[in-house]
């Protein structure tokens, strides 16, 4: 694989949010690329830190939440140091996010169609009298039955199907390069998960848009994805090509996790077979390695900082000092 | 996903004993809010005072001097004197008593009363809570000052009627919190389990389902006392209930009125402060006590 | 919709009986018995049956219900003694002063509550944040006779700012010719500038004395139901779509949060038609609360019920007038209900 300019790529990225029992040290030193027209999974237990990463890199983490350093460069600009003003001008026109939930994630009181047209008003030079004609398409290019129909309706009139291909229609309204699916199939029927994961990867693939899809599910993450990012507690454990991770896992966890997931289907919240819990992330003495508590190939050196990290950049890399 | 809520956490101390425990809760509640703190204390002072109001106030809170009228505060008279000569300081402390006594009787008569009808509407349903909810919402109906009014004209000009009109107009909201609290447990485990073990529909309501009710029906009552207060004081100002003699803090502002724009500031001023002293003493109780119970709740 | 304020309608009906029952058990509870208290203290026993029998208090209690609500359905709630006049037309004539102070006051509470509890809630633990805590708890703890008084002795005795309070117009103007019976409309209408400032001058006080007290309740709720929007997923969707801070605070989270704010006016209104009656006895504002209150003193009953009456109606139609707000607001209301 040769290594062009990455689209977003992120170096030593920390997060931290003060809260009323103390500082949650949230992500520690995260580094990962995303490159163009790319599907990445990134993989890991509620709790890992995952969803906060992409709001950091985006700029919507909550008011809590501060970046402790690092740099997250998308297309020559350092969304870390960026202004306000130059992030929302980012969001939802080069890069866009969308979420789990669908039916509690858009505006209750707010016409669909509206609220399409509000992304397309603020990001593009549509004039008025054609914004109802685009956010239309807009519906149907997500495949939603007589959109006509739908511009008028308000979400609790909609399926959850329905709604997520809605927030799959805002954040594609204004072509982005770059699309972040935060879990977005929990809270929808099993049956509609399947097709809400066809049209991202069929849209994916089609507008030639690199894809971040956040799960808890390492078997969807194998399914849809070329590259996956395995996150424990605030960290990145280890980053590799879908193939190769399923084949060769460096890190303990990994190892764990897909001996865990026998046909690379079970659902990561179902496992007991890992044993203990994350570690409590406002502790004051978290170890170097944030698995060492939970790791059987545990030795003293694990503790100590630096983290190891063992062929950054490479195609395949891992954070452990003693990998598989 | 927020980091905060959904992050494990390590698991707390287990609690050594229920009343300690929650002794040493209240405890650091109070350390870590100052103003609830405060609050308490203020309670203290306002509890000591309408409880030995009379034998604290340095003059005779009736007795009227010709040759004293309408002095400013001074070192005598801390808050002066009023129209007839009276000490202001000693009518505002005596006053204590009066208006502490008609919020209390009214928040417990309309606490007893709308626990007990709140209770059975939420065990028994059916027609009894037709008829309680029909009953809280006519008198929601009204403008509550209003209603009150109108109840204190209807029944007659006099103390024990102001604690009734402002028991009846406080009585919806016992109602509610109780029928809300006692109908989400009517069909609970320990509920069950109490029938079963041969109690009587009645001694499950007493014993079992009531002791649930109190704590945000704790809180209803502190922030409702404040509001009490404030009512039958105000009745007091148009005229109502409280005879012109006795102190009373609504009826010293309304005496006080007209000297205000004429610049007698002191005669309306002082019993206006203490009374809203008062309410907000007991606001920031209710606040805090709902910390204390419920930290979720707070906004 | 229609059909919407419809069903809205007939829901308020058990609430107008309930307060019709209400007001005719306070109008036979009165103290004494009414038929010798309206005869007058001279009248011989005779005099007295007579009053009685011209009262209707010598009929059965459903009868005299049936005639009271008869009275009611012409709108007759009785002669005033002291004024000798009907009440229902004292009252009419009173109640545009009222109507103007209450309305004004919930105007400028509600321009002050509103940013108040906005600001405090995008910026949490802020000075703004501490001050809305401040403004709300002082604010509901305030009996408002005394910051009535308190601003009259600072802004006209003090400062000698405000006119006197003296009611709704100083007594060198007279009032505007009637159009709406609100001074500042109808100072307007007829063109005449320095009477709207007249008005305008003497309101100042009174309404800024409601407005204190409302605003707590309002900018309390506001602060409230914002953090509860901005916490919420659609505003996070919103902030991810890049829409400008300006339309996610206001387009997504503001009118989200105005639907809780709007269900608790009704409450705002019930505290404010209260207190009108101790704000018009501080600025002697001739409404229909003030109204009450001179009758009251004088023991003439009928001002008082034929007021507690109109009060309640007033308050019942508020309430309805909230109801189908909502419904406007909210699209869910109309389906799920």
């Amino acid at each position: 694989m040769d290594h062009p300019v990455p689209l977003l790529s992120v170096e030593s990225l920390g997060v931290e949010f003060r809260t009323r029992s103390g500082t949650v040290h949230a992500l520690e030193e995260i580094s990962f690329s995303v490159g163009k027209g790319e599907t990445i999974g990134v993989v890991g237990e509620s709790g890992s830190g995952k969803s906060v990463l992409f709001y950091a890199v985006l700029g919507i983490l909550d008011p809590a939440g501060r970046i402790t350093g690092g740099r997250a460069v998308f297309g020559g600009l350092d969304l870390v140091r960026a202004s306000p003003s130059e992030l929302e001008a980012i969001r939802g026109r080069e890069a866009a996010m969308i979420f789990q939930n669908p039916r509690v994630a858009l505006n209750p009181i707010r016409k669909v169609g509206h609220q399409i047209e509000d992304v397309l008003a603020r990001h593009t030079s549509t004039p008025s009298a054609a914004l109802r004609q685009r956010a239309i398409e807009a519906l149907a290019s997500v495949r939603i039955p007589d959109p006509e129909r739908r511009y008028d309706a308000y979400p609790f009139e909609l399926s959850g199907g329905l709604c997520q291909r809605i927030m799959i229609a805002i954040a594609l309204a204004c072509s982005p390069s770059l699309l972040v699916a935060d879990e977005p199939t929990t809270g929808l029927d099993v049956t509609t998960q399947a097709a809400v994961m066809d049209l991202i990867s069929e849209l994916a693939h089609k507008r030639k848009m690199a894809t971040v899809l956040i799960t808890h599910d390492l078997g969807l993450a194998a399914e849809h994805c070329d590259r996956i990012v395995v996150m424990h507690a605030g960290h990145v454990v280890e980053t590799a090509p879908t193939a190769d991770l399923f084949a060769h896992p460096r890190h303990p966890y990994t190892a764990r996790l897909i001996a865990t997931t026998p046909h690379g289907t079970s659902d990561l919240r179902s496992l007991a077979a890992i044993p203990g819990y994350l570690p409590d992330l406002r502790r004051g003495d978290l170890p170097a390695c944030r698995f060492s508590e939970r790791c059987d190939r545990f030795e003293a050196a694990c503790t100590e900082r630096p983290l190891a990290r063992l062929d950054a950049g490479q195609p395949h890399s891992v954070a452990c000092r003693r990998p598989l | 996903m927020s980091a905060g809520s959904t992050l494990p956490t390590a698991a707390p101390p287990v609690p050594a004993s229920g009343v300690a425990a929650s002794l040493r809760h209240v405890r650091y509640v109070l350390a870590e809010n100052p103003v609830t703190a405060g609050a308490f204390a203020l309670f203290g002072v306002f509890l000591v005072l309408a409880l030995f109001g009379p034998w604290i106030a340095p003059f005779d809170p009736l007795a009227t001097s010709p040759d004293k009228v309408l002095q400013p505060p001074s070192a005598t008279h801390w808050f002066g004197t009023d129209q007839l000569g009276r000490d202001i300081l000693s009518r505002v402390i005596v006053a204590t008593g009066l208006d502490f006594g008609m919020a209390f009787a009214a928040v417990l008569l309309s606490f007893g009363l709308g626990c007990a009808l709140g209770s059975c509407a939420g065990y028994y349903g059916g027609w009894i809570d037709r008829m309680v909810s029909r009953l809280a919402d006519t008198i929601m109906a009204f403008p509550l000052f209003v209603l009150a009014m109108a109840i204190v004209a209807a029944l007659g000009n006099s103390v024990e009627n102001i604690i009734y009109a402002t028991a009846i107009i406080n009585l919806p909201f016992y109602i509610r919190v109780a029928r809300a609290e006692v109908n989400v447990r009517r069909n609970a485990g320990f509920v069950e389990a109490a029938r079963l073990s041969g109690n009587s529909e009645a001694r499950i309501l007493a014993f079992h389902l009531f002791p649930n009710i109190l704590p945000p029906v704790m809180v209803q009552i502190s922030l409702n006392i404040g509001w009490a207060i404030l009512n039958a004081a105000g009745l007091s100002f148009i005229g109502l209930g409280v005879r012109p003699p006795q102190p009373e803090w609504g009826i010293m502002v309304a005496e006080g009125a007209s000297y205000m724009i004429s610049g007698e500031w002191w005669v309306s001023f002082f019993p206006g402060l203490v009374l809203m002293l008062a309410v907000f003493c007991f606001n920031l109780l209710g606040d805090g006590l709902r910390d204390m119970i419920d930290p979720r709740r707070r906004t | 919709m229609l059909r919407l304020i419809g069903r809205r309608l007939l829901a308020a009906i058990p609430n107008v009986i309930g307060i019709v029952v209400v007001t005719f058990i306070l109008t036979r509870a009165l103290p004494g018995d009414p038929a010798a208290f309206y005869a007058g203290p001279a009248a011989t026993q005779e005099a007295v049956e007579q009053v009685r029998a011209k009262l209707g208090l010598d009929q059965p209690l459903w009868k005299q219900f049936v005639d009271y609500v008869g009275d009611l359905a012409r709108g007759d709630l009785g002669l005033s003694i002291s004024t000798g006049q009907q009440v229902l037309d004292e009252i009419l004539r009173r109640l545009p002063a009222s109507l103007e102070l209450t309305l004004l006051g919930l105007v400028v509470a509600c321009a002050i509550a509103l940013p108040l509890g906005i600001l405090a809630s995008t910026r949490p633990g802020s000075w703004i944040d501490h001050a809305c805590r401040l403004v709300t708890t002082l604010g509901v703890s305030l009996p408002i006779f005394f910051t009535g008084l308190l601003l009259a002795y600072v802004f006209y005795y003090l400062l000698g700012i405000a006119p006197p309070p003296v009611g709704r117009l100083d007594s060198m103007y007279s009032p505007p010719p009637h159009f709406t019976g609100f001074y500042l409309v109808d100072s307007l209408v007829a063109g005449d500038v320095g009477l709207f400032l007249a008005a305008g001058k003497q309101m100042i006080l009174p309404v800024l004395t409601l407005a204190i007290f409302v605003l707590a309740p309002i900018a309390r709720m506001t602060r409230a139901a914002m953090l509860g929007v901005l916490s919420s997923d659609f505003v996070r969707t919103a902030r991810a779509s890049g829409l400008s801070s300006s339309t996610v605070l206001y387009r997504y989270a503001f009118r989200n949060a105005m639907l809780p704010v709007v269900t608790t006016m009704g409450m705002v209104f019930s505290f404010m038609l209260g207190s009108n009656v101790v704000i018009e006895k501080v600025f002697a504002w001739p409404g229909i609360g003030s109204f009450a209150v001179d009758a009251l003193v004088q023991s003439d009953y009928a001002p008082v019920q034929g007021f507690v009456l109109v009060m309640a109606m007033l308050f019942v139609a508020i309430n309805l007038m909230i109801d189908i707000l909502y419904t406007a607001i909210d699209p869910r209301v109309s389906i799920d209900d």
